[in-house]
């Protein structure tokens, strides 16, 4: 595999990352360290979606359900006393493993804007469901009475090594992915994404193939949502509503589809953008006040100009 | 259940369809001609509806206000896609769909910024307001019938458009082959352009008609994006008769099953279940008939021929 | 003067001098969190004026320091108020966070703010697990806790022999707490109970129901923009002359403007109004009338208390922001001038207050918007139900 720029460009990005905790502590900002955990959640939940999105071609507006399971599987769970982290967050991954599969089955058939609308539809069905389940706090939401439990691993009540939890593991699944797409497997995907006819001319049926890949999104995701509800400490249904799959997808495109650094790139792009435009003190009260305004101007510029996304301006290779 | 609920209750489901239809149209008709995802449409929806108001309230008379916000959204509409969206026809879906999402949140706070975050007063002109008695025991409010009656006619005006007119061909013969269409002489760019302004202007009176009876605020339309998205899917995307035949399907539904669920579950359900099973099923109901059609016709009830 | 007095005088002057340089040294940092953007930012604008206007009044000092307000847009979404939260205390240490319209915003932050150490004021959400199991002595809230103003529509609808009722509310959390709150005190019959979907535009089916029924009075639970599409479709639908209107945070002087005389006749129960005779309430809404060109709303009141109640605090500490303890004895006492008049605090920190029947009634001139008005007290100094199971002394 050619070390093109993007990849060492990637590589850099991580190191800066795993340097942040020590920096934070040493300016005394504390602050960042939690910015950036949030960005980095959410890296790992645009990384399972671009999987499927920009690899695969599959463009599903119900990614944010599986953030909803896998929070959900973790704060339920700990609703009955029971904090073992192995066990939540394997259930959370087994749960939005599960769950993709039975949306999957239906919805991979479909394509197009239909296959948006559908799983689209499932993930409203899912978010309405949350809302009306009382136990569970329904739209008021819950909160979570203690982190995930490691015997003495990790504390996850420490910021800086839950940090680290986090970093690895949008690692790992970055190494995956990459592994993934680079396999018979992921080029099999890619193949039906760029010509379904000539893919199934050559013998391949892309349904297995999409199906897997959309469960094996659907399972990382989940294990996204478990982390967010240990950052966040508390779980509504708003996990699971369509405006917050909107934002992955747009993290996802932003940062440049079926690129490896992208959708770090676009979820630190985003979350930084909106932070920024919002509280930077040397932007005048104006745009402050409006941020949205600016934002909404700024998406439009990168999509006319930044034609692959954030990772396109890098220089390198084109897949 | 008395005969004349049902009656009223089928209105309803007819009014809230034309309704929907009419916000769809100009969605499903972009869509389908110039393969362009405009989640904008909305804004555009919410653009007419705060220019009817505005109008009203500054020359007072109803009529010119709609003219003025018509003109006034085939304008925004027009220089939105020179401006903006112009370069996204070649591109990618997704690319449209963030390029088109900037585009709400700019619309959303511009309006915020010249007419306030507060929903504005809009209301029906006088002469307009009250009932009409259709049966002995059945009233039905006039504004309501008005809606249906532009909406019936909206659908009359687009298929004789579309089907019988030199323009509407020249948009059936563009959306199958762009090139060659500009290859025989035709100004592709300016169909286009008009098209999109067309498209502009539905959303546009859509948005004025129905401003009266729900609140004009910015971000009114997100409120209804999603049930449009639903009813153009169902319907089958860039057909008229789609969204005409969705629009109709979603409002039945939906206004049915907000009637009739809860008393119908509570015949076979306990009270409690029926209470608490009714009003949870009835908001999942568009999506569970989504779901449904898409298992059994993949593109939807109508999907435009091509 | 004597001259032992002079030296006195002298020597207190030089006091002043040498301690003025260490308060001058301290500001006070109030974090204010809101909606700042969305349909609901009219509220949030509301809450933001009434703050900018509370220093306004105290001269830009709280408790006679220098104070900045650093104001944080939650989105309306839990995770984003946490994050603003943490900004506010980790980059900003601020001394106070304040704000928060929704439940469960503040459910997600004011527990994160007081396990911080830092104070969590309140003006608005109050949600009964805060008033209860999760009290907390850095909690303090200007509002109310959520269950009482339907506990009191449902007194004042009992006491005025009506039955037959039918209520509806939207189909999550609060929706259906306002309206156990309102069974909790109504025993009149209940024609009907409905929950309608989030977010819902189009009522005419629901009304077309209701019609049928044809109940005695309708009391409903329909906030923000739910609420406006409501009201206008109940005028629309000819209801109002036959079942009169009752309502719960449905119709206040944000929404009044975009319903206008549709709205007449309306009855709301809530702890404060534009009129209600108090020279701390007079001067608040004047001041706001003469600033912002309209009247505030129960946000903004509530908001304006909290910037007066933090005040309160640490003038009673001269200035001193480390003694927490001496700024929650303070708090505790209420001892301000609250825009509500007097009341006093219960052990988990919720105001024990007054409850008013508001109505809807005609403005100044023909042309103007419809005011709320006070009709009566329907609860006098009335406590919140979920007291009990605070551990607080």
């Amino acid at each position: 595999m050619n070390a093109s720029l993007r990849n060492w460009v990637l590589v850099g990005l991580l190191l800066l990352l795993a340097a942040v905790p020590p920096l934070a502590a040493w300016l005394n900002q504390p602050f960042y360290l939690d910015l950036l955990r949030r960005v980095m959640i959410f890296a790992i939940a645009a990384t399972s979606l671009n999987l499927i999105l920009g690899y695969g071609g599959m463009v599903s507006f119900g990614h944010a359900a599986y953030l909803g399971i896998g929070a959900y599987a973790v704060g339920v769970l700990s609703y009955y006393g029971i904090n073992n982290g192995w066990l939540q967050w394997g259930v959370a991954i087994g749960a939005s493993a599960l769950v993709a599969l039975a949306i999957g089955a239906v919805s991979v058939r479909t394509s197009g804007i239909y296959f948006i609308m559908i799983t689209l539809a499932f993930t409203q069905m899912l978010y309405y469901l949350g809302l009306s389940i009382e136990e569970y706090g329904g739209d008021d939401g819950m909160r979570l009475a203690s982190r995930s439990q490691f015997s003495g691993l990790v504390d996850l009540g420490d910021p800086a090594s839950f940090y680290y939890v986090v970093l690895a593991i949008l690692a790992l699944f970055l190494y995956l992915t990459a592994r993934l797409v680079g396999s018979r497997f992921g080029r099999a995907l890619q193949a039906a994404r760029t010509n379904e006819a000539r893919t199934r001319a050559i013998g391949l049926s892309p349904y297995p193939y999409r199906l897997v890949a959309f469960v094996i999104s659907g399972a990382m995701c989940g294990l996204a949502g478990a982390l967010l509800v240990n950052h966040t400490a508390f779980l509504t249904p708003e996990f699971m509503n369509w405006t917050r799959s909107g934002e992955l997808m747009f993290m996802v495109i932003l940062g440049g589809i079926a690129t490896a650094s992208g959708p770090l790139l676009g979820a630190a792009g985003l979350l930084l953008l909106e932070d920024l435009l919002q509280g930077w003190e040397l932007l005048p009260k104006a745009v402050t006040e409006h941020w949205q305004l600016y934002l909404g101007i700024t998406l439009v510029l990168v999509v006319l100009f930044a034609k692959r996304g954030l990772a396109g301006l890098i220089p390198g290779r084109h897949e | 259940m008395n005969l004349v609920l049902i009656a009223e209750q089928t209105l309803n489901g007819l009014q809230l369809g034309i309704t929907l239809f009419l916000i769809a149209a100009g969605l499903t008709l972009v869509f389908g001609i110039m393969n362009l995802v405009n989640l904008a449409h909305g804004a555009l929806y919410m653009v007419g509806a705060y220019f009817c108001t505005y109008f009203f309230q500054q020359t007072g008379s109803w009529p010119l206000a709609v003219v003025l916000a018509l003109a006034g959204s085939m304008l925004v509409g027009a220089v939105t896609e020179v401006v903006a969206l112009r370069t996204l026809y070649e591109r990618d879906h997704l690319d449209q769909v963030l390029a088109t999402f900037g585009l709400i949140l700019f619309f959303n706070e511009l309006v915020a910024m010249l007419w306030g975050r507060a929903a504005i007063f809009s209301t029906v002109p006088d002469y307009l307001s009250g009932h009409v008695q259709i049966t002995e025991q059945l009233r039905y409010p006039l504004y309501r019938l008005v809606i249906i009656g532009v909406g019936l006619s909206v659908a009359l005006l687009l298929w004789w458009l579309v089907a019988r007119t030199r323009l509407g061909m020249l948009i059936r013969a563009g959306a199958s082959n762009r090139t060659m269409v500009a290859a025989l002489g035709i100004n592709i760019r300016l169909l286009y352009t008009v098209v999109f302004s067309f498209g502009a202007a539905l959303a546009g009176l859509a948005g004025l008609l129905v401003g009266p009876i729900y609140s004009v605020q910015p971000g009114m339309g997100e409120l209804i994006l999603i049930q449009v998205f639903v009813v153009i899917v169902i319907g089958g995307i860039g057909s008229i008769r789609g969204a005409f035949a969705g629009a109709l399907i979603v409002g039945m539904v939906d206004t049915l099953g907000r009637a009739f669920l809860k008393p119908t579950l509570a015949t076979v359900l306990s009270a409690p279940a029926a209470d608490a099973a009714g009003p949870a099923l009835a908001s999942m109901l568009i999506y569970l008939l989504m779901a449904v059609v898409l298992a059994f016709r993949p593109a939807g009830l109508f999907p435009a021929v091509r | 003067m004597k001259p032992h007095f002079r030296a006195l005088l002298a020597g207190v002057a030089c006091a002043a001098v040498f301690a003025a340089p260490a308060l001058a040294q301290q500001k006070v940092k109030i974090g204010f969190i809101t909606t700042l953007s969305g349909p609901a930012g009219a509220i949030g604008a509301d809450m933001k004026n009434s703050v900018e206007l509370a220093l306004d009044h105290l001269g830009r000092k709280v408790g006679g320091l220098d104070t900045e307000v650093i104001y944080g847009d939650d989105q309306f979404k839990p995770d984003v108020g946490v994050q603003v939260a943490d900004e506010m205390m980790k980059k900003h240490q601020v001394n106070f966070v304040s704000g928060i319209i929704w439940s469960n915003v503040m459910l997600a932050v004011a527990p994160r703010v007081t396990a911080a150490g830092t104070f969590m004021i309140g003006t608005n959400a109050g949600p009964h697990e805060l008033a209860g199991e999760l009290c907390n002595e850095l909690f303090f809230t200007t509002s109310w806790q959520n269950d009482q103003t339907p506990e009191a529509m449902g007194k004042y609808m009992t006491d005025a022999g009506l039955t037959d009722v039918y209520i509806m509310a939207p189909n999550y959390a609060a929706g259906k707490d306002m309206l156990t709150g309102f069974k909790r005190t109504f025993k009149g019959r209940i024609v009907d109970e409905v929950y309608t979907r989030m977010g819902q535009t189009d009522y005419q089916a629901e009304l077309s129901q209701l019609r049928a029924k044809n109940p005695k009075a309708v009391m409903v639970f329909y906030p923000g923009g739910m609420g406006i599409q409501f009201m206008k479709q109940y005028s629309e639908a000819g209801l109002r002359g036959q079942s009169p209107l009752y309502s719960v945070f449905t119709l206040d002087e944000l929404s009044i403007p975009a319903v206008k005389h549709a709205a007449l006749g309306q009855y709301e129960t809530r702890i404060w109004s534009p009129d209600l005779k108090v020279p701390a309430n007079e001067k608040y809404v004047g001041d706001y009338k003469k600033k912002y060109g309209k009247l505030p709303s129960f946000y903004g009141a509530q908001s304006y208390d909290g910037i007066m109640l933090i005040d309160s605090a640490v003038r009673a500490v001269k200035g001193n922001l480390a003694d927490k303890k001496g700024m929650i004895a303070a708090m505790k006492k209420a001892d301000f001038h609250s825009v509500r008049g007097k009341f006093t605090y219960g052990h988990n920190h919720f105001p024990i207050e007054n409850f008013y029947l508001l109505r809807a009634v005609a403005g100044d001139s023909p042309a103007a918007d419809p005011v709320m008005q006070i009709q009566k007290t329907v609860f006098a100094n009335y406590k919140d139900s979920y007291g009990s199971a605070c551990k607080m002394k």
